[in-house]
C-alpha cells in the first residue's frame, strides 16, 4: 500500500467502515462536500444517503448520534472544529457518558465524535482550542488523540467498533504533516494502549497530538548533544495506559509532560499525579510540565501564537534543564 | 436651463448627504475587502479571512440608522459592519495584520473586531453565540429604563442553532429592543440554506411573535428604511424586530474556499444586482452624481485604504509579555 498522510488514512478508514457496516453513517457540517479539511471527500457520492449534511447545530449533531446509537446504529459525528463542540458538551457529558451506566449495561452507545483540534494555523481564539481535558474528566467517554497516520487508522477503526462513545481528536496540524505506509506500520494500536516510541536513558517525555511530533524532533536534536530521551505517545487519554506511563517514568527517573492545552487543570496534571503517587521512589528530579500558559485564548498574531504553543525548542530547553538536574 | 429646479431633494427618502455617505461607505468596504484579500495573498494577513464583498448594502443600510448610544453585535464576517459603524479603517487593517495598533492588539484578528466606545461589541466566530448576548443587552436596556437598541447581525447559517431559537423566544417574551438582522446570502459555507432549513427564515421569526420584514439586501435604500422602522419599533418599547435581507457574497466563504458548490454564472447573475452600482446609477439619474463625482469617491477610498495598509505595515508587532495582561480585572495593565 502506498504511503498516506493522516487525512488520507482517516478518509480510507471511514470509507471502509461505511462499506463494511450499513449501521455506520456520518453526520456533520459540510461533510457531503468533503468538509473543511476534506476528510470526507468523495464519501457522499460513494455511500449515497449515509453522509449527511447537518445545519450548524452541534448539540443536535451529537444528540442525534446518541439517538441513532440507541437503535444500534454506528454514527460518526464530525464537529467541524473542536472549538464548536461546546454547544454539544451537555449531550456528551450529561447523556452519552451515562447511558450504559444508567441502563446497568443493558445498552451501550457505540458512537464516534471526530473533531479537529489544536493550534498553529493562526485561527485565533475560536479555531485553535485544545478540549481534551474537559472530556478526560468525564468517566464514560473514551478520548483518543493520535499523531501518526497508522495510529489514526487503527484507532479510528477501533473507535468505530467500540461499544462506547469515543471522542476522536484529530490535531489539524498533523493532517498533512507526515506520510506513512499504514499497511506495514508498527503493530496496530488499540484504545487504552500507549506506545514507547523512542527509548533513551536520560529522561522520559509524554505527549500526544502535534506535541508528540515536537517531542520526537526535540529528542533527535538532544541526542546530538548526548541527551537520550524516551518518548511516550499516549495515544489514548481515557482510558490511559497507566502501566506504560509508570514503566516509562521508572525507566529514566526524570519526567517531562508536554501538552498544548493550558497548564492549570490540563491533562498533564493527571500524568504527573499518577507518577508522583505510584513511581515516586524512582524519581531523580521533580516532574516537569510544559504546557501553554494560562491565557484564555490562543492569540491570533503569529509570534504570539508561537509563544503560546510549546514546540521543539521549548521542549529541548526544558529537557536540558531536567537532564542536568 | 437651470438644473436646480430639476434636482430632487430626496432619493427614495434619502437626503443627498445620506446618499453620499452611503455610497462612500459601500465603496470603502468593497475596496477594503479587496485589499484585505490582496494582503492575505501576500502573507501579511494569516489564518481565516472572510470577505464581505457583495453584502455592503446590509451593513451600510442597517448600521447607519443607529444612534451613538445603540449597540452593534455581529458574526465573524465583520469588517463591513465595523467600517459602517465608523471604526477606524487603520486600526481594523492593523488588527488583520495582528499588530499592536489593531483594535484587539493582535489578539483577535479578522473575526473578533470590537470597539467598546463605539458600541461595537464584537464579531463572534462561534456562530450564533452572540444572539443571546444581544437579548441580554436588550434586557439591560429595559431594566435600566434606557432606550438604546441593539442591532444583532448574523448569517442564514445561524438559524439551525438552538441559541437562535432560545434568543428569539426570550427577546419576544421580554419585549427586548433587539433588531435581529439576518444576512441571508444563500449559503452557510458550501451548503445552500434551503438544505439546512425546513421552512422560511421569516416564518420562524413570525412564529415567535416577532414583527418581521423581508428586504432586498442588495438595495441600501430598502435596507435603510426597514432598519429605520425597526429602530422606531424597538425604541418605542414594542419589542424585537426581525429583518431578513436577501444578499449574496461575491467571494468564497473564506480565502481557502474552492467554491465547488456554485457556478461562476450564478455569481455573475447576482453581480447584476450590485448595491454600489445601483445606488450610483440612481444618484446619476437624480442628478446628484456624475462620472467625475464617482471617480472622486473611488479616489478618496483608494487613499483611505492605502493609508490603512501603510498604517498596518508601520505598526509594531505586539510584545509577547502583553499576553498576560487583562486575563482578569486584577491583571489590568497597559
Ligand atoms: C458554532 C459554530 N459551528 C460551526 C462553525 C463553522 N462555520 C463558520 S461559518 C459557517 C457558515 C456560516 O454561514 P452563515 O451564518 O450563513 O454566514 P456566512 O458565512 O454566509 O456569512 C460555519 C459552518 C462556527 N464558526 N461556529
Ligand atoms: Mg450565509
Amino acid at each position: 500500500m502506498a504511503e498516506v498522510n493522516v487525512l488520507e488514512a482517516i478518509r480510507e478508514t471511514l470509507d471502509e467502515a461505511l462499506s463494511e457496516d450499513d449501521r455506520v453513517f456520518i453526520i456533520g457540517e459540510d461533510v457531503e462536500a468533503g468538509g473543511v479539511f476534506r476528510a470526507t471527500d468523495g464519501l457522499a457520492k460513494r455511500h449515497p444517503g449515509r453522509v449527511k449534511d447537518s445545519p450548524l447545530a452541534e448539540s443536535s449533531i451529537i444528540g442525534i448520534s446518541i439517538g441513532a446509537a440507541h437503535y444500534g446504529m454506528r454514527p460518526i459525528a464530525e464537529i467541524q472544529f473542536a472549538d464548536f463542540i461546546h454547544a454539544g458538551f451537555d449531550q456528551l457529558c450529561s447523556e452519552a457518558s451515562r447511558w450504559s451506566y444508567r441502563t446497568k449495561g443493558e445498552q451501550y452507545l457505540p458512537m464516534v465524535v471526530r473533531t479537529p483540534w489544536g493550534g498553529g494555523v493562526h485561527g485565533g481564539q475560536h479555531h485553535s482550542q485544545s478540549i481534551e481535558a474537559y472530556y478526560t474528566h468525564m468517566p464514560g467517554i473514551k478520548v483518543v488523540a493520535p499523531s501518526f497516520p497508522a495510529d489514526y487508522r487503527s484507532l479510528l477503526k477501533a473507535s468505530i467498533a467500540d461499544p462506547n462513545p469515543v471522542l476522536f481528536l484529530e490535531h489539524k496540524r498533523t493532517y498533512r504533516l507526515v506520510k506513512q505506509d499504514v499497511a506495514n506500520a508498527p503493530a496496530e494500536t488499540s484504545i487504552g494502549r500507549a506506545r514507547i516510541t523512542r527509548r533513551g536513558a536520560d529522561l522520559t517525555m509524554f505527549a500526544y497530538g502535534l506535541m508528540l511530533h515536537e517531542c520526537l524532533a526535540a529528542s533527535e536534536e538532544l541526542a546530538g548533544e548526548g541527551i537520550e530521551c524516551t518518548v511516550v505517545d499516549l495515544l489514548s487519554l481515557q482510558p490511559l495506559d497507566v502501566e506504560t506511563v509508570l514503566e516509562a517514568a521508572r525507566m529514566t527517573g526524570k519526567v517531562l509532560v508536554v501538552h498544548e492545552d493550558t497548564l492549570t487543570g490540563g491533562f498533564g496534571g493527571e500524568i504527573a499525579a499518577l507518577i508522583a503517587e505510584h513511581a515516586f521512589e524512582y524519581l531523580d528530579a521533580p516532574i516537569r510540565r510544559l504546557a501553554a500558559p494560562d491565557i484564555p485564548a490562543m492569540p491570533y498574531h503569529h509570534a504570539m501564537e508561537a509563544f503560546f504553543m510549546p514546540d521543539k525548542q521549548k521542549i529541548a530547553a526544558a529537557a536540558r534543564d531536567l537532564a542536568a538536574y | 436651463m437651470s438644473t436646480e429646479t430639476q434636482t430632487p431633494t430626496t432619493l427614495r427618502g434619502l437626503t443627498r448627504e445620506q446618499a453620499d455617505h452611503f455610497l462612500h461607505q459601500m465603496v470603502l468596504i468593497r475596496r477594503f475587502e479587496e485589499k484585505s484579500g490582496e494582503m492575505y495573498t501576500k502573507g501579511k494577513i494569516r489564518g481565516f479571512l472572510h470577505l464581505y464583498t457583495g453584502q455592503e448594502a446590509c451593513a451600510v443600510g442597517a448600521v447607519n440608522v443607529l444612534e451613538e448610544r445603540d449597540k452593534v453585535i455581529t458574526h465573524y464576517r465583520d469588517h463591513g459592519h465595523a467600517l459602517a459603524r465608523g471604526l477606524d479603517p487603520n486600526r481594523i487593517m492593523a488588527e488583520l495584520y495582528g499588530r499592536v495598533d489593531g483594535v484587539s492588539g493582535g489578539r483577535g484578528g479578522s473575526m473578533h473586531l470590537y470597539d467598546v466606545e463605539k458600541g461595537f461589541l464584537g464579531g463572534y466566530a462561534i456562530v450564533t453565540a452572540h444572539l443571546p448576548l444581544a437579548v441580554g443587552l436588550g434586557l439591560a436596556s429595559n431594566l435600566q429604563n434606557e432606550d438604546f437598541v441593539t442591532l444583532c447581525i448574523f448569517g442564514d447559517g445561524s438559524v439551525g442553532e438552538g441559541e437562535f431559537h432560545e434568543a428569539l423566544n426570550l427577546a419576544a417574551l421580554w419585549d427586548t429592543p433587539v433588531i435581529f438582522f439576518c444576512e441571508n446570502n444563500l449559503y452557510g459555507m458550501g451548503v445552500p440554506f434551503q438544505q439546512s432549513l425546513s421552512t422560511e427564515i421569516s416564518t420562524l421569526a413570525e412564529a415567535y411573535g416577532i414583527t418581521t420584514e423581508n428586504v432586498d439586501g442588495m438595495d441600501v435604500v430598502d435596507v435603510y428604511h426597514a432598519a429605520k422602522r425597526a429602530v422606531e419599533h424597538c425604541r418605542a418599547g414594542s419589542g424585537p424586530y426581525f429583518i431578513e435581507a436577501l444578499t449574496y457574497r461575491y467571494r468564497g466563504h473564506s480565502m481557502a474556499d474552492p467554491e465547488l458548490y456554485r457556478l461562476k454564472e450564478e455569481v455573475d447573475e447576482h453581480r447584476k444586482r450590485d448595491a454600489i452600482q445601483r445606488l450610483r446609477s440612481e444618484m446619476v439619474e437624480a442628478g446628484w452624481l456624475d462620472d467625475a463625482g464617482y471617480q472622486a469617491v473611488v479616489d478618496r477610498v483608494e487613499r483611505e485604504v492605502d493609508e490603512a495598509v501603510a498604517f498596518a505595515d508601520a505598526s509594531p508587532e505586539p510584545a509577547l509579555e502583553s499576553l498576560f495582561d487583562n486575563i482578569l480585572a486584577e491583571d489590568a495593565r497597559g
